[in-house]
């Protein structure tokens, strides 16, 4: 089996690049072996590292920090002004999350967040992003067509409301602050954190005020 | 580098596919891989940068066909090799080699919270004041270079303005070349639609891209 990969172009010839899944399934599963076999990786921290952003470490944590800043103005100004302080408070921060900023969207302003470059993400309110974040539609068109990036979302924004796109390029991590639903003045915090989706966080959804019919 | 996967602006990537109910990992692979390449990175081999670059390093006919953590893996493997973790023929029999060292200590489990819970902050204190300041205008400097950078092709010779300082950082271009961490100030700059592509763009949108001092000059 060959799990070796190319280091540039001028080796392309050398190496085969597989992209059937069983095979990268054996890539990994042998590659797993030898690191172990070596003593260079130790299973149980691998198992805990996904567990961690199965189970631990997802939008949950985020959907928690807007529905504090929804129901507690001081919580919320504290958050646009400091973001890394005022998550910590939830006790949230950390990997990939170390140098927060939160952007509020608004009636008249729609923030969205992407990286360009990569695939950077605020892990640590949000945790590890889908496959559509990642993938080259979404990278290539969100800064040259947010509107019909958004569009494809199910989201079509008025002309008068500006829209800002955030390039993460850098070590700042980007979490949306969606508005808040009319209708849901009754709601509780955690009733209102059960409403907030991921993509509301990152900017290609809005908030519904009902669970039923939003997407992820 | 001017790479396939500096795509900000391009056309022709086709529809994003947004999957409903997504899971975390869609196959026990790509979760093993995560986790591999985590551990792996935390002995301290490389930096985050290098391993970026390293995926950027990927011919582009591959990098765009490749699933996101093929690429992670394609990339560790690489690092692994240039760094000494493992030969190249280690990685293909997936074997390790009579007698060869075995290194220690590996990342543990009870190891992972800490890591997760403190992160790696990567800004840093330094002691020049920042050349701008909010509501400055700035030119992005037009630098192609050929190592890592994380100044996008769409900014280049663009006029935008400070927007936030966000304090001094690790420069990627040196970190991920083993060049050290230089620390800079980093900037949220702002752009118009109108500025990056053109007079049919909207006049209400912009794109804020984080920026190294030193991808900046006074316009």
């Amino acid at each position: 089996m060959n799990l070796s990969v190319t280091s540039g172009p001028s080796h392309a010839h050398e190496h085969e690049h597989q992209a059937v899944p069983s095979d990268a399934a054996l890539r990994v599963k042998a590659l797993e072996s030898l690191l172990i076999e070596k003593g260079l990786i130790d299973p149980a921290a691998l198992d805990a590292l996904i567990d961690t952003y199965e189970n631990k470490i997802g939008p949950r944590n985020g959907a928690r920090v807007v529905a504090r800043a929804w129901t507690d103005s001081a919580f919320k100004q504290r958050l646009l002004a400091d973001a890394d302080k005022a998550i910590a408070e939830l006790g949230y921060g950390g990997m990939q999350g170390e140098h927060m900023v939160v952007v509020e969207n608004t009636a008249r302003i729609h923030n969205l967040i992407v990286c360009t470059l990569c695939s950077c993400y605020p892990w640590a309110v949000l945790g590890l992003p889908p496959v559509w974040y990642k993938s080259a539609p979404y990278r290539s068109r969100s800064v040259l067509d947010p509107r019909g990036v958004l569009r494809e979302f199910g989201l079509d924004l008025d002309k008068e409301v500006e829209v800002r796109v955030w390039d993460s390029t850098a070590d700042v991590r980007y979490l949306v602050l969606p508005e808040r639903p009319t209708g849901t003045e009754r709601l509780n915090e955690e009733q209102l954190a059960a409403l907030v989706t991921r993509d509301s966080m990152i900017g290609v959804a809005k908030v519904s005020a009902s669970v039923q019919g939003q997407r992820s | 580098m001017n790479g396939v996967h500096d795509m900000g602006g391009m056309h022709g990537m086709g529809p994003i596919q947004h999957e409903k109910n997504e899971p975390v990992f869609h196959e026990r692979w790509e979760a093993r891989a995560y986790g591999l390449s985590m551990a792996i990175g935390c002995l301290g081999k490389w930096t985050l940068d290098a391993l970026r670059h390293q995926i950027e390093l990927i011919p582009p006919a591959d990098y765009l066909s490749m699933s996101y953590y093929e690429k992670w893996i394609a990339a560790i493997v690489e690092l692994m090799v240039k760094n000494g973790l493992a030969t190249q023929t280690e990685v293909e029999t997936g074997k390790a080699a009579p007698g060869s060292s075995k290194m220690s200590p590996a990342l543990t489990a009870a190891a992972v919270g800490p890591m997760v819970h403190n992160g790696a902050p990567n800004n840093r204190n330094v002691a020049v004041a920042p050349c701008f300041h909010r509501g400055q205008r700035v030119r992005a400097r037009n630098l192609n270079p050929t190592g890592h950078t994380r100044l996008p092709r769409y900014a280049r010779g663009r006029l935008g303005t400070i927007e936030r300082h966000h304090g001094a950082f690790v420069f990627p271009d040196t970190n991920a070349h083993e060049g050290g961490e230089n620390p800079q100030h980093v900037y949220s700059v702002r752009f118009t639609a109108r500025e990056l592509w053109g007079g049919t763009a909207p006049a209400t949108d912009s794109v804020f891209v984080d920026m190294w001092e030193s991808y900046l000059e006074p316009a």
